[in-house]
């Protein structure tokens, strides 16, 4: 399944600079594997030592959070959307 | 001829509450009275509505700014910080004359001058644990502008304690989120992040930089969320994470669920009183994430010192090209995110000095560059801005 994933603006340095790219998957772990042989700098930013996902980053496929879906479990299709969506905190 | 006209349903509640508008407020605000969805009844819930902003900076500015123009009756600011002169890139509340003025100050007095009618109380003071649900307690809606983890946690927390509304915004860069917390049956900060990430990860706007319009923008978003909330009217964020993208112009909008096991706001709440947010966040004093590392450092006026006398010392910048453009220090430079790649570069048996702007980078290079077997290797103290500071004033600060 040819799935997008959005890299948002704090992680883009580790990721190339890049805003997005295309990986095919058939559930969003797939894709978040990818993503990081990708860009292997991005591994420790959005995974623990032990292999789970950062409790700061937030990951939605389309427009749901995975939490709610079945985690990295989540299957995808074609077309579909993976925003990575990390706290920030800016505003002064 | 009467000159007062009276609403058509009075205001219930404390007896405080205004029920009446002046012919100039109704004239001050006649486009919001021509509008359905205002008129005089919902111009009587701003004049009877009481905000408080946490912050008065980026985000606090158009907040402010709008919400005084609108009308809300009461304000509150909470700020400890003074002017400085890089804020005035996107405070624009401030001017050139309030450099060095606290903030909650210049702010009362420029959203005065737009408004004389309303009430505008200033809080010069940190927000706390110890003062958070004092402060908070007289107001309906707080606004959240702050600009770090801790104090974002605290907000949090607080607002659901005391069941207050917390209009969310957040910027990094040219990205913004915004949305409404703690509404009844909504979700909090929490259910969205649970934990905050590590000090040092996510930069300050100082490190990373930030485009002076974008708080502009979602602070403007803030100020429509809190205007619909005390009105009524509208479909509020709260459930919803809009994120904005400027460079592409983008607006997306992601589903925020409750988190019904949330220890603040689940079904089975765990925490009940406001912690020490620093802990929480693994920052120990400092209002600004520093960094922990360990490294051998050396003072810009050591270095100068050891070149003037032709010692031979690699210099290594780590900041980025375009800081390079700013000023230099004549370094050898690879961006501390390329710097694994690219270490070839460097030769371990020369000693190398490593800089950036303020030291924090350049630490985490050394810091690499030590795990990598590198054993002659020293941090500039303070960065390129204390060579400025210490050495050499022609080097621009930024």
């Amino acid at each position: 399944m040819s799935v997008k994933v959005i890299i948002p603006t704090p992680l883009r340095v580790f990721a190339g600079k890049q805003q997005s790219t295309e990986v095919t998957a058939k559930t969003v772990g797939d894709a978040l594997g990818q993503l990081t042989t990708q860009f292997g700098e991005l591994r420790k930013h959005l995974f623990t030592e032990e292999g789970k996902l950062r409790s700061f980053v937030n990951v939605y496929l389309n427009d749901e959070d995975i939490r709610y879906l079945s985690k990295e479990s989540t299957p995808t299709k074609d077309g579909d959307t993976i925003s990575i969506v990390p706290s920030i905190a800016g505003g002064i | 001829m009467s000159t007062k006209v009276q609403p058509p349903v009075a205001q219930a509640g404390a007896t405080a509450k205004a029920s009446t508008l002046t012919n100039e407020e109704i004239l001050r605000y006649s486009r919001h009275l021509i509008m359905p969805e205002v008129g005089m009844e919902g111009q009587l819930k701003l004049k009877n509505a009481k905000v408080l902003l946490i912050g008065t900076g980026g985000l606090g500015a158009p907040l402010g700014l709008y919400l005084a123009a609108a009308g809300v009756g009461r304000l509150g600011l909470v700020d400890f910080d003074v002017v400085d002169f890089t804020n005035l890139q996107r405070q624009i509340t401030f001017g050139s004359d309030d450099i060095g003025k606290p903030k909650t100050a210049a702010a009362q007095s420029r959203l005065s001058k737009l408004n004389p009618d309303i009430q505008i109380e200033t809080f010069e003071t940190k927000l706390t644990s110890e003062n958070a649900l004092e402060l908070f307690k007289d107001f309906d809606i707080i606004v959240d502008g702050t600009d770090n983890f801790p104090t974002r946690y605290l907000v949090n927390d607080a607002c659901i304690l005391l069941g207050k509304p917390n209009v969310y915004g957040s910027i990094f860069r040219f990205e913004g989120q915004a949305t409404v917390f703690g509404m009844p049956h909504g979700p909090c900060y929490r259910c969205l992040y649970p934990e905050p990430p590590p000090p040092g990860l996510v930069p300050s706007c100082a490190e990373g930089g930030v485009l002076g319009v974008l708080p502009g923008i979602v602070g403007s978003i803030q100020a429509m969320e809190t205007i619909k909330l005390i009105l009524g009217a509208g479909d509020s964020l709260a459930g919803r994470l809009l994120l904005f993208d400027a460079l592409a112009m983008k607006f997306r909008e992601l589903k925020l669920r409750k988190n019904h096991a949330c220890p603040m706001c689940g079904d089975h709440p765990t925490i009940t009183k406001l912690i020490d947010y620093y802990e929480f966040c693994g920052v120990r004093g400092e209002e600004a994430p520093v960094s922990n590392l360990q490294v051998p450092e050396i003072t810009p006026r050591d270095l100068k010192s050891r070149l003037d006398r032709g010692d031979d010392l690699f210099i290594l910048d780590v900041r980025e090209p375009h800081e390079f453009q700013i000023c230099n220090l004549n370094g050898h430079l690879i961006p501390l995110g390329e710097l694994p790649r690219r270490v070839h570069e460097l030769d371990s048996s020369r000693e190398i000095v490593a800089h950036c702007r303020s030291g924090k980078r350049s630490a985490e290079a050394v810091d690499f560059l030590r795990k990598a077997g590198f054993r002659k290797i020293l941090n500039l103290k303070g960065g390129i801005l204390a060579w400025s500071d210490e050495v050499d004033p022609a080097v621009a600060k930024y």
